[in-house]
């Protein structure tokens, strides 16, 4: 598999080689390797219960809040064991940045979600400033002309759509290299969904991202390079437009035709 | 025949006809009619229902009726006339002649009862006759009336699974009418005491030194503000500052350190704690804390400490309190998504940033409805603070001082011996009916505030 990556003719922001994951006695993920450029939203594609989550979560290392879940294999970000005792986890999540399957606003009000990273990592030394990356933040998210007039009312309050883009502009605010979606779009109604993928086309470029999702049109719109995997293997890695116009491997053709899955 | 037997004469007719109306059911079965809508046994209990219940319930009114219907008789015999016609001795000499009838070896003080019992005699003995007839008859002609409504289409099962449901409804009634019941005589008798004492000087008066003593109508030293302040002081600071902290982080600790097994042994111990009776923790008050505290308070220069000091019972009842507040914060925090604490920590935040900022103030409605009901269960416990809180009213915060609380006084006010219409003993009713509306107003704004917060995240 390492051959499929050999084409990225930029350098990866991340890779992983052979890594293994285990719930207890249970292998879920067995030996995905993968690189991860600045340049081209991934989608990882697959039927459900393949492993395209776990392995996510292994990027920034949520699988640690998991007490029986272990990781074998290296993961590296800029070149740096991200598994290694040297990292630190609160560092490295800050650095890969996550948004999940359901919208998860904190409840509280729409600047303190934004502002919580900033605060927690210390990144704003006054209150201007903290001002201004809530706003940057807000706006990159392409929410800020909605919620402008009233930040002090509660995230949860919003519609699920606005949640899911306050909860992108609260990880984007604490400026991050990396930026993993589980499913981000799954619990939203078509329109949203529209939003957020022409978010992602928006953000793409400014930081790496990495999309799970179950929706093949969606993979197919959003990302530059598809990811494919089945039974906790990664079954084929390339451009998109080729997994989905010529894939290589039968189970992906199988997959992508909706044969099973 | 006294009336048990009656009673019990009643329940073997029922049974009787419970078996004869289950067997002619059983027959329609049997001769093969094609559809039968109830199983025998429904048209059993059916038509014994009908048997026992109308006959018992004219029995339980009957025997209400029956003493004054007695009574009426006896009145329009002529010795009846006789009487004084002074209300009131007329009614002793009556109650007394009642009594006499019952038991003839009573002493009697006027010796007109002593003509009268036999009159009562044969008036009581003549309706108990009258009641047990009419409720044999009543018992026959229902039980007949059933028996001749069983036919294959009847719907027995239908008639007894609503009468088993009126039953049911009755049942939850009766918790609901208790409640209205002492409601009504704590509000009777708080009117009385407010006649004595108006409710400005009971609310607002800071001087509580009762006495029966009634000067121009109205008695005096019954200022309960010391009581509320004593009250509010234990329950509500003294032993909050004890359980809320203790509480709360032995809920964090449990939700979001303990590993599996340590939970495991520590809730069920947790929860033992709310089992121990609260006398063993007035006695652990009164002879273990509040001598400690006090030497302590002695050593450190305070010479004015009491034995029976506030601190000492607030402490005892923040620790009895410990385990309420932790299983509600524990159930609050549970029921925060695990999202809500992922994304936290997907943030970059610590385990103890995620609690701090995230779980703890998502938790909060539920925590502070736990902990509001906590607050009423500790100003209305009674034990402990009677062992170790003392009876001197005083209206102070020195937390080494002896105050007294609303529960306390109450027991003060209504042991030993008492009149039961002194101004000492109404106060109790007073100050019973103000704990009742307190702790009933925290519960069901702590309940709302749950609710709600159950309402957000589900």
């Amino acid at each position: 598999m390492l051959d499929n990556t050999a084409t990225t003719s930029t350098k990866s922001k991340m890779s992983a080689r052979d890594v293994k994951v285990f719930y207890g006695e249970k292998q879920a993920i067995k030996g995905v390797s993968i690189d991860i450029d600045m340049d081209n939203v991934v989608a990882f594609i697959g039927p459900s219960g393949c492993g395209k989550s776990t392995f996510l979560r292994t990027l920034n290392r949520m699988n640690d809040t998991i007490p029986i879940a272990r990781v074998e294999g290296d993961i590296t970000l800029d070149g740096e064991n991200i598994y290694s005792s040297s990292m630190d986890v609160v560092q490295l999540r800050a650095r890969v940045g996550m948004v999940f399957q359901k919208p998860n606003p904190f409840p509280k009000s729409i600047y303190d979600n934004v502002a919580y990273g900033p605060r927690i990592h210390g990144l704003a030394p006054n209150k201007a400033e903290l001002d201004q990356i809530v706003e940057n933040s807000l706006v990159r998210a392409g929410l800020w002309n909605e919620v402008k007039d009233r930040l002090q009312d509660s995230g949860t309050a919003l519609s699920g759509g606005q949640q899911q883009r306050l909860c992108i502009a609260r990880a984007i605010a604490v400026d991050p290299e990396v930026i993993l979606m589980d499913e981000p779009c799954s619990a939203l109604d078509p329109i949203a969904t529209a939003k957020i993928e022409e978010l992602i086309h928006e953000l793409r470029g400014r930081y790496a991202i990495v999309i799970v999702t179950h929706n093949m049109q969606q993979a197919a719109r959003v990302s530059q390079k598809t990811a494919f995997f089945h039974l906790g293997t990664m079954v084929e890695y390339g451009d998109t437009s080729d997994i989905f116009t010529n894939p290589r491997e039968e189970r992906t053709r199988d997959y992508i035709t909706g044969r099973y899955g | 025949m006294t009336t048990t037997a009656i009673f019990f004469l009643i329940a073997g007719l029922g049974l009787i006809t419970w078996v004869f109306a289950r067997a002619r059911a059983g027959r329609f079965i049997q001769s093969g009619v094609a559809s039968v809508h109830s199983l025998p046994s429904y048209h059993g209990w059916y038509a014994a229902m009908w048997a026992v219940v109308p006959a018992v319930l004219f029995l339980l009114v009957w025997s209400t009726v029956a003493p004054a219907l007695g009574s009426y008789q006896v009145l329009e015999s002529p010795l009846a006339a006789q009487l004084p016609t002074d209300a009131f001795e007329r009614a002793a000499i009556l109650s007394e002649a009642r009594a006499l009838s019952r038991n003839p070896d009573l002493k009697v003080f006027n010796d007109a009862a002593v003509q009268l019992a036999p009159l009562y005699s044969a008036a009581d003995s003549r309706y108990a006759m009258i009641g047990a007839l009419a409720a044999f008859l009543l018992c026959f002609a229902g039980g007949a009336f059933a028996f001749t409504r069983i036919r294959p289409d009847f719907r027995a099962r239908t008639q007894v699974e609503r009468t088993v449901m009126l039953g049911l409804l009755l049942a939850s009634l009766i918790a609901i009418l208790a409640t209205l019941g002492i409601v009504a005589s704590l509000i009777f008798e708080t009117v009385r005491f407010f006649n004595l004492v108006s409710p400005f000087e009971f609310l607002f008066g800071l001087q509580w030194n009762p006495s029966d003593k009634i000067v121009d109508g109205q008695a005096t030293g019954f200022g309960a503000v010391p009581l509320f302040w004593g009250t509010v002081f234990i329950g509500a600071i003294i032993a909050m500052l004890v359980a809320i902290p203790l509480g709360l982080m032995s809920a964090v600790y449990l939700t979001q350190y303990a590993s599996a097994n340590v939970r495991k042994w520590m809730k069920p111990i947790l929860e033992i704690l709310a089992g121990v009776p609260t006398v063993v923790y007035g006695y652990f008050a009164a002879l273990t804390v509040a001598p400690a505290l006090r030497s302590f308070a002695v050593s450190i220069g305070i010479t004015d400490a009491s034995s029976e000091s506030a601190l000492a019972a607030g402490l005892v009842m923040g620790v009895m309190i410990i385990p309420f507040v932790s299983s509600m914060a524990d159930d609050s925090i549970a029921a925060v998504p695990g999202s809500m604490r992922d994304g936290s920590l997907a943030m970059g935040a610590t385990k103890s940033e995620t609690i701090k900022q995230v779980l703890i103030p998502a938790a909060l409605p539920g925590v502070v409805g736990g902990v509001l009901l906590a607050v009423s269960r500790a100003i209305g416990e009674t034990m402990i603070v009677v062992m170790a809180a003392g009876l001197a009213a005083n209206l102070t915060a020195n937390p080494f001082a002896s105050v007294t609380t609303v529960t306390t006084q109450i027991v003060q006010l209504l042991t030993g011996d008492t009149d039961f219409n002194s101004p000492m003993t109404l106060a109790a009713f007073a100050l019973g009916l103000t704990l009742f509306v307190v702790t009933l107003l925290l519960n069901i704004v702590a309940l709302q505030i749950v609710k709600k917060y159950r309402e957000a995240y589900d």
